[in-house]
């Protein structure tokens, strides 16, 4: 099984992985990490928003969203074949 | 603060949606005071209770999920914690979301204060298989854990003894250490070690503060570098020194290892017995189901825009009663007054001044009560945030936020709302410039006190298109509101939009208990505060058209021309003419006429009182500059009435073109006068409704955006920025029409 790591917000609606890096600092950086989306944590993609932004991800037990430009800013491994 | 020694304070802190605010409900019920925080918005909740002779002064914080310095609710709670310093914190973590939860909990526990944690919805939790051993994470945590359902009070009294119990003895806190890895221990050391030898008064652990410096807290560093500069310099450059290592290193920033190690500190914590999930790995939960409908791309506007249209209704249908009532209320008691009390100053200012001023402020009360009803049951099923969701990316390009939207709806979004509500109902935003923005341009929507003047100036010049104009006029409203929010936020409000970052709690059933206090606490606040400044403007707005009032010389000239319509008739009927003045009976033909000479006189009367009052000859000064958009002097008293209140416009119209208030009957209605008079075109109708649509909103709602902004200056800022708009597109309009050849007049 091979991994690639890609941005969070060119993951698909049902898509699993890992975080694998956080390039946000200041408040942005801040407020993902506070919301526990460190490198690390198991995330899924739970839908996206009627106009395809924000995006709502499972995390840590709890959904949360963000918008794209924040998504960006989140690396995610994921696997190759899904 | 200043607690004598004998009351124990205590404070309720977790993260948003963790039932901390029920539980304070469930703890003080309705004996808790509201406020707010001096100078910011986030408001105060505080209860006292007694408990085994003990008095508890119990301060519910803001629902935070951290404790930096980057929001005024975070910054509110830490203040609270080191400068009040509770001598406990309770600690409400919400039990099938327990990672995230004790992130806040570390670092209470970094600071040193007594916690104790109190272990909520653990039914929701056991619902989804979610079990926690309370002893085991106790032990490991080394603070008392009472499990608590917050909704049924399970686990209240335990909790609330165990805090009185564990208090800090001597009110020593005794921080926890946690190991941030061989890059960022030494540094932390080395700062511990230089502020300790520093003179620096603290009151605060050592490895918090420099924790803060390599999280580069701006508040505690501009504080330590105002007390000691020596010493901030000395932990800058030890900080910078270690960012610069770990961004070489390891391309990361000092605040990012932190959270690192918060998190993996909590995973380990958590680990090997103390959380157990017998889960099926992908089951939908009830709540996400719901999610797949409500949030889904088809249904979930449409639904959206049903419970939209149907919070309007409620506001305004079910408020209809209760609002019918109070005016009708009002209009007796200003009755009474007007029998009891002889004509002259004094009864002018007990009717038209403080009876119609309370009755205004007292007017909104249903209205704003309905819709924070409204409000808080979206808030506390969780819809309202899947409001936001959706609605983002649509308000984010003109810089507010998705749940904006409530505020404008409210307001007049969908024609007919009221601003009052509206602006209060941007309570439910937490970042500042959105907000903001939101609760400057909500006014611009068309409120039910602009319909009328608008019904009435398109039944004068487009009678055929009243439908199409009024809907029209809606649209224009929207399209001006979030285009001047788009000016707003890209010139006062610049800067990049507050990060979106919204947790979408699971549905849940709201309680009515907790639906009241709501509802009644925020209603109340709009009493206290917006109303005593209400009722002292709309008495000056009396004063502004009542004074001065007309010479003795000119108030003779009228009366003699009632004599002498007088002296025409036969003496019999004058008689009856005075009767009948009073109480309007029905009389015979020749009585009629004369009633109408009079009653024409008493209109003359009346409009020459009004020029000559303050507000008729500041209506005078300003045709200069409204000459431009077409206004004459009885345009502009009639848009001064409108700032005291919108409803006021039409009858100040009226007045100024000595007519007689509608409900007399037999006068000719106020839009067929303006439809014959000369003066009048549709070109100028146009201009005078946008210029309404857009100008300064009425008092009330300008108290309110003070109020609610914060600060003056956003009260001062919506009446000229606003005037201003409105003058602009009202004179663009008109010259614009005129050099178009429409309406020359």
């Amino acid at each position: 099984m091979s991994m690639k790591t890609i941005p969070l917000r060119m993951m698909v609606s049902g898509q699993g992985g890992i975080i694998s890096k956080v390039r946000a600092n200041g408040e942005l950086g801040r407020r993902i990490r506070d919301m526990g989306l460190v490198p690390g944590t198991a995330i899924k993609i739970q839908g996206r928003a009627p106009l395809k932004d924000p995006v709502a991800i499972r995390v840590r037990d709890f959904t949360l969203t963000l918008r794209n430009n924040e998504a960006d800013h989140i690396l995610v491994d994921v696997d190759e074949a899904s | 603060m200043n607690d004598p020694v004998s009351q124990l304070l205590i404070a309720l802190a977790g993260n948003p949606n963790c039932g901390k605010t029920t539980l304070f409900n469930e703890i003080t019920g309705a004996r808790q005071h509201v406020g707010n925080y001096p100078g910011i918005t986030v408001e105060r909740k505080e209860g006292f209770f007694d408990l085994n002779g003990q008095r508890v002064h119990l301060v519910d914080l803001p629902g935070t999920y951290s404790l930096t310095a980057y929001s005024q609710e975070e910054l509110v709670a830490r203040d609270f914690l080191i400068y009040e310093r509770p001598r406990v914190v309770i600690n409400i973590v919400d039990a099938s979301n327990l990672e995230r939860n004790l992130y806040l909990t570390i670092q209470l526990l970094e600071l040193g204060i007594p916690v104790v944690l109190a272990l909520n919805m653990i039914d929701a939790a056991a619902s989804r298989g979610i079990e926690i051993d309370s002893a085991e994470l106790s032990r490991r945590l080394q603070v008392p854990v009472v499990p608590t359902i917050a909704k049924t009070g399970k686990g209240k009294d335990e909790l609330l003894s165990t805090s009185v119990n564990c208090r800090g003895q001597d009110g020593s806190w005794s921080p926890l250490h946690i190991s941030y890895g061989p890059d960022i221990d030494p540094v932390l050391d080395r700062m511990e070690a230089a502020i300790s030898a520093s003179a620096f008064p603290v009151g605060l652990p050592l490895r918090w503060i420099a924790l803060k410096y390599l999280e580069a807290d701006e508040q505690v560093i501009d504080q330590v570098r105002e007390a000691d500069p020596e010493l901030s310099k000395k932990l800058e450059v030890l900080a910078e020194h270690v960012t610069e290592h770990l961004q070489k290193t390891l391309d990361s920033y000092p605040e990012a290892i932190i959270a690192d190690h918060r998190y993996g500190f909590i995973s380990a914590l958590l680990r090997d017995g103390v959380i157990s999930k017998n889960e099926k790995a992908d089951r939908l939960f009830f709540s996400d189901q719901l999610d797949r409908v409500l949030t889904n791309r088809l249904f979930g506007p449409m639904i959206m825009m049903v419970v939209l249209y149907f919070i309007y209704q409620f506001t305004f249908n079910y408020s209809e009663l209760p609002v019918r009532f109070l005016a009708s209320g009002f209009s007796a008691l200003g009755k009474l007054a007007d029998s009891m009390l002889p004509a002259g100053p004094v009864r002018s200012l007990v009717v038209s001044g403080i009876i119609d001023g309370v009755g205004g402020v007292v007017g909104f009360v249903p209205l704003v009560l309905f819709m924070f009803f409204a409000i808080s049951i979206l808030e506390d099923t969780g819809y309202l945030a899947r409001v936001a969701y959706m609605l983002d990316r649509v308000f984010r390009t003109f810089g507010l936020h998705g749940n904006s939207v409530m505020a404008f709806i409210i307001s007049g979004g969908i024609a007919g709302g009221c601003a009052v509500p509206g602006v209060l109902a941007t309570r439910t935003l937490r970042s500042s410039k959105e907000r903001l923005a939101t609760l400057l341009t909500a006014p611009f929507m068309n409120c039910g006190a602009k319909l009328p003047v608008f019904a009435m100036l398109i039944a004068a010049f487009f009678p055929a298109r009243h439908v199409q104009a009024m809907f029209l006029l809606t649209l224009l409203s929207w399209i001006a509101a979030l285009l001047l929010a788009k000016v707003i936020r890209s010139t006062i409000l610049r800067g990049p939009s507050t990060p979106f970052l919204l947790e979408l709690p699971p549905y849940r059933m709201p309680t009515f208990k907790g639906l009241l206090i709501h509802t009644w606490e925020r209603t109340w606040q709009y009493i206290k505060k917006a109303g005593t400044i209400i009722l002292a403007i709309s008495i000056l707005f009396w004063a502004l058209m009542a004074y001065p009032e007309l010479p003795e010389e000119k108030k003779d000239r009228f009366a003699k021309k009632r004599q002498e319509v007088l002296s025409d008739v036969p003496e019999p009927v004058r008689a009856s003419l005075m009767e009948g003045r009073e109480q309007g009976a029905s009389f015979p033909a020749e009585v009629g006429a004369a009633l109408v000479a009079l009653r024409s006189v008493d209109y003359e009367e009346a409009q020459a009182a009004l020029q000559y009052s303050l507000a008729g000859r500041i209506g005078s000064h300003l045709e200069r500059l409204t000459v431009w958009c077409g206004f004459d002097w009885r345009t502009n008293v009639a848009l001064l009435s409108g700032f005291a209140a919108k409803e006021l416009i039409i009858s100040t119209f009226g007045t100024a073109y000595s007519l007689g208030r509608s409900k007399r009957g037999a006068d000719v209605p106020l839009s067929e006068q303006l439809a014959a008079d000369p003066e009048w075109n549709p070109l100028r109708a146009v201009a005078l409704i946008v210029f309404i649509m857009l100008y300064a909103p009425c008092f009330a709602t300008v108290t309110c955006i003070i109020k609610e902004g914060g600060a003056w200056k956003w009260g001062l800022f919506s009446m000229i920025f606003n005037t201003s708009v409105a003058f602009m597109v009202a004179v663009v309009i008109y010259q614009g029409g005129r050099w178009m050849g429409v309406g020359a007049g």
